[in-house]
This record gives C-alpha cells, sequence and structure tokens, in this order.
C-alpha cells in the first residue's frame, strides 16, 4: 500500500514524515517497513515513530533539503527490498485483581458489565504497538474493545504504581513507572517494560503485538520473585 | 572528591544528554544551557562529553576534599571560594577543603560547575545526565560525593580564555523556525506569534517553559507525534508551552515552532518574568 507522504523540516536537523491523520494498522505497517528501509541505508541519531509519523533527526544540520527528501521518497517507492514486517507477538500477564484494579468497579457499573466480561473483552485482544512514547518503556497500543473504552479522569492521580494496566479512552497500556496520569486502572503486570541495565531496554518495539494473560495474586508474586532474581523471560507466542 | 554540604534545589549531573534513545521513551536531557556547559569543557580542555554539575538559582554549598581544577560558567550568582568571590569563565586549582558557595544573582538562571576530568557519575544509556526513573540520582542530595573523573582531557591548544557573549543572557531575542503545524495558524496567530512579547511563567523547569500571553487557538490536537526539545507547543488554552531538555520524545499538541538549539540554551538561563520574543529565520 503507498500513501501521500508529507515531508516538512522539523528545526535544523530533523525531518517529519507524515501520513494521512488516521490511526490504522496499515499505516503503522508501511510505517515500521519505511522505518526499516531508512534505517538500513541511514545513520541517524533517532528515528520517533507516531501514530502517523516519523520524526528522522540527524546528527548534523540539514542543509539541502530537497536532495534529502528526494532521497528518501525513492527509497519509498523502492519495491521488493522488505517483504511483511512481522512483529514479535509477546504474552504479558496481568493481575485484575481489585487490589490492583481499584477502578475495575467503576468501569463496571459505568458499562454495565461484569468485571469478569471486561477481564475478558480486555484479554482477548491482539493489541499492536504503534510506538513509545510519553515515559521510558510506555507502549501506545491500539486494539481496545470499544465496549471498554472510557474517558480518561477528569483529574489525574498523582500517583499511579508501576505496572498499572489501565484505559485512557480509546487506548489502553501498561504504566512502566510511578507516574501521575488520568487512565482507569484495571490491573497491574508485575514485567518490566523498561530496565535500563538490559542492552534492549524495552523488550517490544513498533509493530510488535501484545496479548494480557490474567494470572492469580500467586502467579503475580511468583512472577515478582522471579524478576528480582533475574530469571524472568518476556513470554513470547508463537 | 567533593561533598555536597548544601545541595540546593535540583542540582543535577548533565552532559549533552542520553542522545538516541528517543525511540524506547527515554528524554534526550543534558545541560539546559548546552552552550555555557560547553564553554568551561573547552577551557578545560575536556571532552565536550564531559559531565557537569548544573546548579540552578545558585543554591548549593560544595566542599573539594581534593585538589580540584574547575570552571564555573553560565549563570553568575557571585561565586565564592572560602568567602572569596571568583570569576566565572576561567580556570583554577581549587586547594582541598574549599567550600565554593554562591550569593546573590547577577544574571542568568543556571551556573555550570565544570571539572578537569568531568564528573565521574553513573553512566546509563550512554550518558550521565540525572532522569529519573533512569539514574538512581534525580537531583543532588546533602552528604552526596561527587567524583571526579580521571579519564584524560583531549590534547589540544588550550583556550585559556574565551571571550564569553553577555547577550546570550540579556538578550530577549529567541531564533526559531516554523514548526510543522505552523502553516495551520492563521495569519492573525501568526502575527501574534511573531510580533507579541512572551513573558516566562512560574511553570518553568527541565521539562519545558509555559509562556503566560495566550493565543486564540481553535486548532484541534494533532495525532501523538514526535517532538524534540525547543518545540514550541500550542496547548487547547491557547498558551504555548517551550520544551526543554527533558521533554517527553512525543506530544499531541500543535507543534508550531522551533527554536534553534541555541535558543534552547539562551531560554535556559530565563526565570519567571523575563520576557521573549520569538525571532523567524527562513
Amino acid at each position: 500500500m503507498l500513501n501521500q507522504l508529507t515531508y516538512k523540516t522539523f528545526g535544523k536537523n530533523a525531518i517529519l514524515i507524515e501520513w494521512p491523520a488516521v490511526i490504522s494498522e496499515e499505516v503503522l505497517q508501511d510505517i515500521v517497513a519505511y522505518k526499516t528501509k531508512i534505517e538500513r541505508l541511514l545513520k541517524l541519531q533517532d528515528v520517533i515513530v507516531g501514530y502517523n509519523s516519523l520524526l528522522l533527526v540527524y546528527n548534523f544540520e540539514i542543509e539541502k533539503f530537497q536532495t534529502k527528501v528526494a532521497l528518501l521518497k525513492e527509497l519509498y517507492f523502492q519495491k521488493g527490498v522488505i517483504s511483511k514486517i512481522r512483529g514479535v507477538h509477546w504474552s504479558v500477564p496481568v493481575c485484575y485483581d481489585p487490589v490492583f484494579g481499584i477502578d475495575l468497579e467503576l468501569i463496571s457499573t459505568r458499562k454495565n458489565k461484569s468485571v469478569e466480561e471486561i477481564v475478558r473483552l480486555h484479554t482477548e485482544v491482539v493489541y499492536k504497538v504503534f510506538f513509545i512514547g510519553f515515559l521510558p518503556g510506555f507502549l501506545y497500543l491500539g486494539g481496545l474493545n470499544s465496549e471498554i473504552a472510557l474517558p480518561r479522569k477528569e483529574t489525574p492521580r498523582l500517583r499511579v504504581p508501576k505496572g498499572a494496566v489501565a484505559i485512557g479512552g480509546h487506548q489502553t497500556g501498561v504504566y512502566p513507572a510511578e507516574s501521575s496520569g488520568g487512565w482507569n486502572i484495571i490491573g497491574n503486570s508485575p514485567v518490566s517494560f523498561f530496565e535500563m541495565d538490559k542492552i534492549t531496554p524495552c523488550f517490544a518495539k513498533t509493530g510488535d503485538e501484545i496479548s494480557f494473560e490474567s494470572i492469580s495474586f500467586e502467579a503475580y508474586t511468583s512472577i515478582k520473585e522471579q524478576i528480582e532474581n533475574n530469571t524472568y523471560q518476556h513470554k513470547k507466542i508463537g | 572528591m567533593i561533598t555536597v554540604l548544601n545541595p540546593g534545589i535540583y542540582c543535577t549531573i548533565q552532559d549533552l544528554g542520553r542522545i538516541g534513545f528517543a525511540h524506547i521513551g527515554v528524554p534526550i536531557s543534558g545541560a539546559m544551557d548546552l552552550h555555557s556547559a560547553s564553554i568551561g569543557n573547552q577551557l578545560l580542555n575536556n571532552k565536550k562529553s564531559a559531565a557537569v554539575l548544573e546548579i540552578p538559582f545558585g543554591g548549593c554549598k560544595l566542599q573539594f576534599e581534593t585538589v580540584v581544577t574547575i570552571c564555573l560558567t553560565g549563570a553568575d550568582f557571585n561565586p565564592t571560594i572560602d568567602g572569596e568571590l571568583i570569576a566565572l569563565n576561567s580556570v583554577f586549582k581549587v586547594a582541598k577543603g574549599a567550600i565554593l558557595s554562591f550569593g546573590s544573582r547577577k544574571y542568568g538562571v543556571r551556573t555550570y560547575l565544570c571539572v578537569l576530568g568531568g564528573f565521574d557519575a553513573e553512566t546509563v544509556l550512554k550518558s550521565s545526565s540525572y532522569y529519573k526513573g533512569v539514574t538512581a540520582r534525580s537531583y543532588l542530595q546533602k552528604g552526596d560525593t561527587l567524583c571526579v573523573g580521571f579519564n584524560n582531557p583531549i590534547k589540544q591548544k588550550s583556550h585559556a580564555k574565551i571571550k564569553v557573549d553577555v547577550q546570550h543572557f540579556s538578550t530577549n531575542k529567541i531564533r526559531v523556525t516554523k514548526g510543522p503545524e505552523f502553516e495551520l495558524l492563521s495569519k492573525n496567530q501568526q502575527n501574534a506569534l511573531l510580533k507579541g512579547v512572551f513573558t516566562v511563567s512560574k511553570d518553568n523547569n527541565r521539562v519545558g517553559y509555559q509562556l503566560e500571553e495566550s493565543l486564540e487557538n481553535e486548532l484541534k490536537p494533532i495525532l501523538t507525534s514526535g517532538v524534540l526539545p525547543g518545540t514550541v507547543q500550542l496547548t487547547p488554552s491557547g498558551k504555548l508551552i517551550v520544551l526543554m531538555r527533558d521533554c517527553q520524545v512525543t506530544g499531541g499538541y500543535p507543534r508550531i515552532l522551533q527554536l534553534l538549539d541555541n535558543a534552547t540554551s539562551k531560554l535556559g538561563q530565563k526565570i519567571a518574568g523575563d520576557e521573549v520574543q520569538f525571532w523567524l529565520e527562513e
């Protein structure tokens, strides 16, 4: 699928590439493919992915913007270099015990659904990782069932604990660290989304898939122990 | 080694920042006034990437446990060694046991204590810049000890004296280029933005500087997309936020201007009440 892209300068050393302003898996797939091609050819300081954008940050001042864009365009239209890129499918354990899921009851009332039903709807979807932002290791996930979508709180909580699994509008995500936040909390995941002592501090990346697996409080404690002892392995599906 | 007698407020170790980790959501960080920090490292013949101590509001008191060669740059808060006033932007040896402290403000906000060999601090993701959740320390605390590095300074001709441009601190001219959403602004909004005078609000820190004056705004939020230090965001209420070194890597507000890097450094020396004007470069 080829899209109509726009190329803009962003400061002296970055180029912003934008897709039509929609959130879709097709656009994500196209972004990931283009990003892979770009990173194979160019040594960039960083490439920041957005829902419909790539921000290419160069480690020098861009002098010939048009020449750079021409090169990038050629790369975009180059065929057959990269077949469909398959991300990794991760299984992420989540304990939906009310001890953690402090907003489950609220969602249950608002949506007129049992807690079990909410958990089922949250765990049956395979989510797509669009990009990482907000906090180190915070995954922007697409695919939340709209039956459990709920606007974020009007007043954010000052302290959302590390690992909190939450729903904010049509998005769902896991807080990788304690932070303030306005999303509705439905559970907690014992796994770490940002480990700065690892070569890959965040195990997931743009284009990967995430499934949430409901676990008991006992399993939660046991995984926490494994993480502390450094014996826990992030679980892949397929 | 240096002991922290009084930690001040939000003193942090900084270098050029954590470059290349935005794709996992890690802010760049780095000295708010990279320009002044780099002058200190140049004067000491340190590597560009040598870690320095960023001291806002002259708010800390340090004791040198060994002889250390230092250079102070950036804001002038009448620094003294054992009560004796010392010059900024010059290199000298500090005796063992000496105490560095600061007095009243002359200009700027952030002073940089640069030491020969740089500070030897915990390095995470290729940088020693403090950032909560990434480094173990997020700001200086009483009783902390700071180690001075042994990494050899680079060999090159010495910059015994560098003329420091006072304009860096006094100018209210902030040089910018158009941000990706600039053209979505109406002509009136563009005029108000480029001709108006904006005041730094009390909401200013290493993450961002909010400006007091508002623009009329009917722009809708954008789909979350990359931002950079120096990006000027237009919030739904019409307030402008200039993102600074510790900013998040993505955002959803229209990005209407982008500061040149040196302008970000200059803004990092402004305090609440200071006025700034954007100066568009083509």
